[in-house]
């Protein structure tokens, strides 16, 4: 689980997917922005981001299909906990304009001391979350 | 344009199976990379070093040229000030994908592929950016 290869490959086709979206069309791939964007965005600046999107999507999803990668864990997550997480998610991404790969892979990549500052919150915040939830025991 | 959409589908698609190859569609990998008290896993930090490296390499390269291959322009966002409202939703997002795992690529991945999480995460996701939409205006 913990071998590099697949991590340094993943990554590595990442950026090669970030690279071939500024070439071609000039934009950023941040998956928050560009996904709200396909949803809430003018009319005419949406196919490229549903091209984006659907693309990730369904090769996304054909190569858990057919990569001989490590079987999916149990899909068992406490309902409440994921439907909260993913409003933070959402909420978060789009009020510091920036997720991980908007931030995270293409902010560092250029730099960016915005980015820089977000990464460093989102890690530092996201660390701490699971702390408490493996670690820290509430219940008395 | 035609093309620039072709373009724009295979650099999604790069993407999404760099994701699920370094298993980034796996929430539990990427919570045990946060959980650096528990049974660290290091993945991320792979994923992420290569991603950035690459990146980094062909964005100066493609930055000077004078357009994307396509037409148009660089939409390259301007260099800004760290203000509050990008550290407190950092800081938000940050909770939510540590509680969680799931950042919004793997998610609108593992969703693709049918994962049940997922289908609970995204919903909520699409929601709690919504709303942020509407209270920023």
């Amino acid at each position: 689980m913990n071998d590099w290869a697949p991590g340094i490959a993943g990554g590595a086709l990442i950026g090669l997917g970030a690279a071939l979206l500024l070439w071609s069309v000039g934009r950023i791939a941040g998956i928050s922005g560009i996904a709200s964007g396909a949803l809430e965005g003018a009319r005419g600046d949406r196919a490229w981001r549903i091209a984006f999107l659907a693309g990730m999507m369904i090769a996304g999803a054909a190569a858990l299909q057919f990569v001989p990668l490590p079987p999916p864990r149990a899909q068992s997550g406490p309902t409440a906990l994921l439907a909260v997480a993913g409003l933070l998610v959402g909420f978060g991404t789009r009020l510091g304009s920036g997720c991980t790969s908007g931030h995270g892979v293409c902010g560092l990549a250029r730099f960016s001391k915005r980015s820089l500052a977000a990464v460093v919150a989102f890690m530092a915040f996201a660390m701490a979350a699971t702390f408490v939830m493996n670690h820290v025991h509430l219940s008395p | 344009m035609t093309r620039g959409i072709l373009a724009c589908f295979a650099s999604g698609a790069l993407f999404g199976v760099g994701l699920a190859v370094s298993s980034m569609t796996d929430r539990h990998v990427v919570l045990g990379f946060l959980d650096v008290f528990g049974d660290w896993n290091p993945r991320l930090v792979f994923v992420m070093a290569a991603a950035v490296a690459v990146t980094a390499i062909a964005y100066r390269l493609i930055l000077r040229r004078p357009a994307p291959a396509a037409g148009g322009e660089f939409h390259v966002p301007k260099a800004g000030a760290i203000d509050a409202r990008l550290v407190a939703g950092a800081a938000i997002f940050g909770v939510g994908w540590g509680l969680a795992g799931y950042c919004p690529g793997p998610a609108l991945v593992a969703v693709a592929a049918g994962l049940r999480d997922a289908w609970i995460f995204l919903p909520a996701m699409v929601a709690g950016s919504w709303i942020a939409g509407r209270l920023a205006r």
